[in-house]
């Protein structure tokens, strides 16, 4: 099911509404709600940015308010400071990687899973899919332990590594389905024009469930993302914190530079902002598509 | 539907495969299926095995010892982690605390949810941006939401200015410092974050019910509100009973917000499962207990994921045969 929820393409016309003149009693109430809902979704988001524009001193007078001067200085001095861009670039490498790791596996696993028979295939699929019931907290200490254990603590590699493991599970629950569907005429046309069960999978069915590909992609990519626990049970040394680690790790050190911590935590949001802005139908497909299965 | 056609396939497949062998030598084939299996399945169940299950096994095994995560494991201790955990009133009032969230998040956000999506989900104009909006604190992650709202909720700050300027002044408290408060305070934050969540879900859910039935429900003379609650409420109830799936997993999951915002203090008044898992384990260093309190959580989430999906989602796979069918 979810393989043809996922496959819809991103884009589906909304459904047709009773006629508008039933709602026009509620149109004032309506709009009530919708400003308020704007107004305390945005105004925090809005709060951080401006007060990166304030100087400490101002913060300190009066909590809330303008800017007044505007001071860029804190805003600059983070996007100048190495700190910044190196949480950013960690997170952005062990995203790809913990991607990468999930996607590329996961896929394999679920072809074998969904176009191979052989004895055992459904318990090694329920195997896989008992992962979706692990929280990584309940795994944090023992993980933490096997990754002291093969040195692979304060490395990028021992949070993406485990991060994929975990996306592991839902990428093959996601992908597997999507693959059974692709008609088996396709794949014995292959097989006639002589390609191997390894080249079909390469050349014709990934490029065949590129969209749920992109679904799982993304699920990886944001779960590793905004991950948190594990970058802060792994990682030491500042130079390997990731940006959610860097954020909550900054706001406890400068507590007496608040303007900075403002600044920082504003320049934070942007990348995913950014993204989300970019990529939002995708997102909110993949989002809601891999949680119809 | 779907499922019907994809058994069909498989089926096809393995009639496929199982002509496949007479044509060739039988021997080269079985071998070469199994290299590609082994290929295909081996990093995969490598990665998953030693990186998912083995720390829950090892988690098991440790809990057993008296350990401080140092030096061999010596001091069998058997049960007594457990029942050290489970008299424990701390440990008790985090599992209340993650209880709390669970009921509160259903109770309140799941109407929120629901009515929001409702509206989203009409004609009108600026909806599109509208649902960018609502969206956006989800796609941050906790991390940057607990820092936002640490400097909204800052005594003197954002939030209690606004509350004196809608002459609402006797209700500023010391949000993260109260400890009758702090845990509501924490609520309203998970709030914020996740109820996008929530309208994502229920939108895409409101997109699948064919609008040939709510026409036809007009056309009968049913007011949009019976139609709504005899006809989109009942259609939505497969989504609604995944969201608070979810949600309930996620609130007994609870950790990186309130560890970030409060370190479940003060004096425990907002401690979970998790933030206490971690405060024993890492800086306690009480390994052998924080993997009883790990295997506690564990066995916490998987009853009820076991217990939910026989007794509200089972409902689900019934309907969309039957749905299919008619």
């Amino acid at each position: 099911m979810s393989a043809v929820a996922a496959a819809r393409p991103a884009a589906v016309p909304p459904a047709p509404e009773a006629p508008a003149r039933r709602f026009s009693l509620l149109k004032p109430l309506t709009w009530l709600v919708v400003v308020l809902v704007v107004a305390i979704t945005v105004i925090p988001m809005i709060f951080v940015i401006e007060g990166g524009f304030r100087s400490t001193a101002q913060i300190n007078a009066s909590p809330v308010g303008l800017p007044h001067p505007w001071v860029w200085s804190n805003y600059t001095s983070v996007l100048f400071s190495s700190a910044f861009w190196r949480f950013l670039f960690n997170s952005a490498f062990i995203a790809v990687v913990a991607t990468a790791g999930a996607v590329g596996f996961g896929s394999m696993a679920a072809f074998a899973l969904s176009r191979i028979e052989f004895r055992g295939r459904e318990a090694i699929y329920t195997f896989f899919t008992i992962g979706l019931l692990f929280p990584i907290g309940v795994a944090s200490l023992p993980l933490y332990l096997l990754l002291q254990r093969i040195h692979m603590l304060d490395n990028l590699f021992g949070v993406a590594i485990p991060e994929a493991a975990f996306s592991l599970s839902i990428t093959i629950v996601i992908l597997r389905p999507f693959m059974r569907a692709i008609p088996a005429e396709i794949e014995d046309a292959a097989v006639v024009d002589g390609a191997t069960r390894l080249k079909f999978f390469a050349r014709i069915l990934l490029p065949l469930s590129r969209p749920a590909l992109v679904t799982v992609a993304i699920l990886a990519f944001v779960f590793s993302w905004n991950n948190y626990l594990l970058a802060y049970i792994v990682f030491t040394s500042p130079s390997h914190f990731t940006l959610p680690l860097g954020v909550a790790t900054f706001q406890t050190q400068y507590s007496q530079d608040t303007a900075r911590i403002f600044a920082f935590t504003a320049l934070s949001m942007v990348p995913a902002l950014g993204f989300f802005v970019l990529a939002e139908r995708r997102i909110v497909a993949g989002l809601s598509g891999s949680l119809k299965g | 539907m779907a499922r019907g056609i994809s058994t069909a396939a498989a089926a096809d497949t393995s009639a496929a495969a199982a002509a496949t062998p007479l044509a060739q030598p039988a021997r080269p084939a079985r071998l070469r299926k199994r290299l590609e299996l082994t290929l295909l399945l081996g990093p995969a169940l490598i990665l998953f095995v030693g990186f998912v299950l083995a720390p829950i096994g090892i988690a098991v095994y440790y809990s057993l010892y008296n350990w401080s995560g140092f030096g061999p494991l010596t001091e069998f201790t058997g049960a007594h982690n457990y029942s050290l955990a489970l008299s424990d009133p701390v440990f008790r009032s985090a599992i209340e605390h993650n209880g709390i969230i669970a009921v509160l998040s259903v109770a309140i956000q799941l109407p929120i949810s629901i009515g929001l999506a409702l509206l989203l989900n009409r004609q009108m104009r600026g909806r599109s941006l509208l649902r960018l909006v609502v969206f956006a604190p989800y796609v941050l992650s906790e991390a940057t939401t607990a820092v936002i709202w640490l400097l909204m909720l800052q005594p003197g700050g954002f939030v209690d200015k606004a509350l004196t300027a809608i002459g609402l002044g006797h209700l500023v408290h010391l949000w993260l410092a109260d400890l009758s408060i702090v845990l509501y305070t924490l609520f309203v934050v998970l709030t914020w974050k996740y109820i996008g969540f929530g309208i994502i879900l229920l939108l895409a859910g409101l997109q699948g019910i064919p609008a040939e039935l709510r026409e036809a429900a007009a056309i009968d003379g049913a007011s949009s509100w019976q139609t709504t609650r005899r006809i989109v409420l009942p259609l939505l109830a497969p989504t609604i009973r995944i969201w608070i799936f979810l949600t309930i997993i996620g609130s007994l999951q609870l950790f990186d917000i309130v560890w970030i915002m409060t370190g479940g203090g003060p004096a425990n008044a907002s401690v979970t499962m998790a933030t206490y898992l971690i405060n024993r384990g890492f800086q306690s260093y009480e390994f052998g207990y924080a993997s009883a309190i790990a295997v506690i959580l564990f066995i916490i989430c998987f009853l009820f994921s076991l217990l939910y999906q026989r007794f509200a989602l089972r409902r689900d796979t019934r309907g969309a045969l039957t749905r299919a069918v008619g």
